[in-house]
């Protein structure tokens, strides 16, 4: 023992006591790993710091501390009479909010647009919560009721017909172009070089059409009939529910199955029936307010909602065109698409404005705001179906294989296996385009049209309020509701992707 | 015996079916007739009506007014430009100041976005904080919205010229935009040119020889000293022998403005802030998902052959990042070069602002102007997705997918 005690390699006292390692657990040990671990990181963290300190306070300042918060006009901003250097002038915004929000509305209907926001917030709050049921019925509500109503809100005017009124007019319209049409070719004919091909295709055309005009003529009769007596609307609205209900009815299969069709479209015809009657559209309806009396918040969210409803369907329509064995259409698809992908919004908003009107007969005219919604609806369509067509790709073929082996028609496999799934794929894209969709309606501010961006530029030129901060209060109180729109919708889209992907975490 | 094998069956019936209605056969060719008549009578509606409406406002159709006199001033052009020129010519100094704005908004886009992507991948947990929140301020808040803010109220708030604010006596900023000096080419500028063109042909060459003896030899070159003789001994050895290749000439405060120099328009400012901001916020997104896409292991992997750090990520990581960073960065140009129209909201003269505005309004001929910067667009993005096919299908290729 002593022996390999006395040994020369063994030791004879301890080992001194190590210091304790360093921290790197608690808030000290973040610090200590996160922020100042390195000489470069330290350098790092003094200049982030900076930056911050450098831009957090000033915006603190200019919005808080130095904010003048009360004031009927310009003085009460200026620095003079403040006695310190201003900050935010909000009694500005205080004063231009009606017209930041409402426009030039007027004041009296703007419990009009107050119910409207409510009603959407109402029908989209249980549409976004992924746990709330009757997704289905509440879609349908937002998408084809909420517009419908919200028009006649905010437009406000009454109908004259119903359903059968309106086929009936666009047949008639319909009818008459293509008359018109072959009209043309006969008189070209005339002097043509290949007269007799023309006059054969002007012949025919004239026949088909006069065809049609024999067809449809007895639902222009029923029409007149309706329209003469006292009670247009409503005669008219009975004729359409028989019409439709029965059309549902022995589609959804006739006696043997066809009760369901039935009853829902019947009871969708009931709806109806309570909102015309609720609105008073028979006999008038709200008295009109025109579209360019609209502006400011109500502008924005009424085309970014209308472009969010109108570009789904359109996306869909191409992606599924995109898709088609079917050449011509999906030549036209690809090259639609490719077409306003290719071209900047502004100059779309040019085309809605300046050339959409030379399109359309001379004695249509169609009202500015309608004009730039369908430059956007078409504009927004051709991204949804860039992104709907991602979805589509995404389902595997078996799918479809499976479904046309049960013997589903093409239209049955699309809209009841592929598009459901599909969709769900790219909620995430398609919530991203409605930010930029919801971000891009502030340029229908440059064309005349007074959004919330135009209104605030409007207001900028007031000389009753016109001091050196007005220019920034303005653009922090819409950037402010901008982001909070913006945010909202993107943390939004992040939710829904990250419970679409619970089944990859790990 | 022998028995001939029989000729396949014309099947003509068949390849028309096939030719005419795809795979659908004689319902898709049903369909497209369909499809072919309700667009030809759209298209029928469209012409029959433009021409009524084009006969009752006196408008002729054609593109004789392009060489009509404009006789209005454009206030910032790279050619030659007066109020007597065509409409063609506005056309054209309209396309230049977009490509300008645009390549300049591309450049500065880039660097920032870098620069913030960097930032969001810092191990630093108050740098990539401030990344975080520049990106997410910036892309929650419309373009528009921001060149606005830039236009109307930061360099509005500037001072006038005569308080404008110095940047060490040479560059001179107030709400008349930015005064710069302006360089002045003497005798020594073509030669100046001439080796600097040079000596970057003679680099480029020079990497892509010493890249092929690495490949093709395993032998490592050293380049940089030569590449440095060529990029700035050459020029300097010229301007020793030829004098100086320009000069530049200072601004100078004179009464209520600036004399000498050149002025860079408030517009032109605020719009390339503002665009490059923007797209910079989306390009450090992109770029931080390239190197985020690049798995671990190749870093490690890396290190493990003895490569230092920098040359890890310069050899293994940057190279297999770009291949998922370059197509939506294109993208990104190309945004910025579509969101450059927005210059009209602001009077920037560019395509969309003197064209598609000033000119429409002038002549009244929609049809043609709006057609042609339509065209200028798509063609821009046709082109510039033709490329990034090809680029996609190189990628692909070396992969040997």
């Amino acid at each position: 023992m002593t022996d390999i005690a006395s040994s020369s390699f063994v030791r004879h006292d301890l080992v001194s006591e190590r210091p304790a390692p360093v921290k790197t657990t608690g808030f000290i040990g973040w610090v200590r790993t996160r922020l100042f671990n390195s000489p470069t990181n330290i350098l790092l963290t003094i200049l982030g710091a900076l930056l911050l300190w450098f831009t957090i306070i000033p915006s603190v300042r200019f919005l808080m501390v130095d904010a003048v918060w009360s004031g009927s006009d310009r003085t009460a901003c200026l620095s003079e009479n403040a006695g310190f250097a201003v900050g935010a002038c909000w009694p500005y915004i205080q004063a231009k909010l009606p017209q930041l929000i409402y426009g030039f509305y007027p004041e009296a209907e703007r419990w009009r647009v107050n119910l409207t926001f409510v009603l959407a917030a109402v029908l989209l709050v249980p549409l976004l919560v992924p746990r709330l049921p009757a997704k289905g019925l509440n879609a349908g509500l937002f998408f084809f009721a909420f517009p419908v109503v919200a028009f006649f809100l905010l437009h406000g005017g009454g109908i004259k017909g119903f359903g059968l009124s309106w086929t009936a007019g666009l047949l008639e319209l319909f009818d008459e172009s293509i008359i018109g049409a072959g009209n043309v070719l006969l008189n070209l004919s005339k002097t043509s070089a290949v007269a007799p091909l023309l006059w054969a295709a002007g012949n025919l055309i004239v026949l088909i059409g006069t065809a049609i005009h024999w067809l449809v003529f007895p639902l222009i009769w029923l029409r007149d009939q309706i329209q003469d007596s006292g009670q247009s609307v409503w005669v008219d609205f009975a004729v359409t529910t028989v019409v439709v209900c029965l059309i549902a009815f022995f589609l959804g299969g006739g006696l043997r199955t066809g009760w369901r069709a039935l009853a829902s479209s019947f009871a969708t015809f009931v709806a109806i029936a309570i909102v015309i009657k609720l609105m008073g559209l028979d006999h008038g309806g709200l008295p009109i307010v025109l579209t360019n009396l609209w502006g400011g918040l109500l502008v924005t969210l009424v085309v970014s909602v209308t472009g969010i409803v109108t570009s789904l369907p359109i996306g869909i329509a191409l992606a599924l065109g995109r898709r088609s064995t079917i050449p011509l259409i999906r030549i036209f698809s690809i090259a639609f698409i490719e077409f306003w992908r290719g071209v900047p919004l502004i100059t779309v908003l040019f085309f809605a404005t300046y050339m959409l009107p030379l399109f359309l007969p001379g004695n249509f005219t169609v009202d500015g705001l309608v004009r730039a919604l369908i430059g956007i609806a078409l504009f927004t369509g051709a991204y949804q179906a860039e992104n709907v067509r991602g979805g589509l790709a995404a389902i595997p073929r078996g799918q479809g294989e499976a479904a046309a082996a049960l013997g589903l028609s093409w239209w049955k496999t699309t809209s009841l296996i592929v598009l459901p799934q599909a969709l769900r794929h790219v909620i995430p894209n398609l919530v991203n385009s409605f930010i930029s969709l919801f971000k891009d309606t502030s340029l229908v501010s440059i064309v005349a049209l007074f959004d919330l961006l135009g209104s605030l530029r409007a207001s900028f030129s007031d000389p009753k309020w016109s001091t050196p901060s007005t220019a920034f209060t303005g653009f922090a109180f819409a950037g402010i509701i901008y982001f909070i729109f913006c945010f909202g919708m993107s943390r939004y889209s992040l939710f829904v992707e990250h419970r679409l992907n619970a089944h990859r975490r790990n | 015996m022998s028995t001939e094998a029989r000729k396949p069956p014309p099947q003509i019936a068949l390849k028309i079916r096939r030719a005419l209605g795809g795979k659908s056969g004689w319902n898709g060719i049903v369909v497209q007739f369909a499809f072919a008549a309700i667009l030809g009578w759209i298209a029928y509606e469209i012409v029959s009506n433009t021409r009524a409406n084009l006969e009752n406002q006196h408008i002729a159709a054609g593109f004789g007014f392009l060489r009509n006199n404009a006789g209005f001033d454009v206030n910032q052009t790279l050619i030659s430009y007066t109020g007597s020129d065509t409409f063609l010519r506005v056309f054209v100094v309209g396309l230049l100041n977009t490509l300008v704005v645009s390549v300049v908004g591309i450049f500065f886009a880039t660097v920032i976005g870098f620069i913030v992507a960097l930032c969001r991948l810092s191990p630093n947990w108050l740098l990539s904080r401030v990344g975080e929140i520049y990106v997410e301020i910036i892309r929650n808040l419309p373009v528009l919205f921001q060149i606005l803010f830039w236009y109307l109220a930061v360099l509005a708030a500037l001072p006038n010229p005569r308080q404008s604010i110095s940047l060490l006596g040479i560059a001179f900023i107030s709400n008349r935009g930015l005064v710069i000096p302006r360089p002045i080419g003497e005798s020594g500028f073509e030669p100046f040119l001439a080796m600097l063109t040079l000596g970057i042909v003679a680099s480029l060459a020079l990497r892509f020889y010493a890249r092929r003896a690495l490949f093709e030899r395993g032998q490592m070159i050293r380049i940089w000293p030569s590449v440095l003789a060529l990029l700035f001994g050459l020029p300097l050895a010229t301007i020793l022998v030829f004098g100086l290749p320009f000069t530049f000439e200072l601004p100078q405060l004179k009464g209520f403005n600036f004399a000498g120099g050149s002025r860079i328009i408030p517009e032109f400012v605020a719009l390339t802030v503002a665009l490059s901001t923007y797209t910079a916020a989306f390009i450090a997104e992109i770029v931080r998902a390239g190197i985020l896409s690049v798995h671990k292991g190749q870093m490690e992997a890396g290190s493990s052959l003895g490569l230092s750090r920098g040359a890890t990520l310069r050899l293994i990581v940057v190279p297999q990042a770009m291949r998922v960073i370059v197509p939506p960065l294109t993208n990104q140009y190309l945004n910025l070069t579509k969101n450059s129209s927005l210059a009209v909201a602001i009077g920037y003269p560019d395509l969309v602002s003197v064209f598609a505005g000033t000119s429409l309004s002038q002549t009244g001929q929609a049809i043609e102007i709006i057609a042609m910067t339509m065209g200028v667009y798509l063609l821009i993005s046709l082109v510039t997705s033709a490329v990034m096919s090809v680029y996609g299908w190189r990628v692909s290729r070396s992969l040997g997918a």
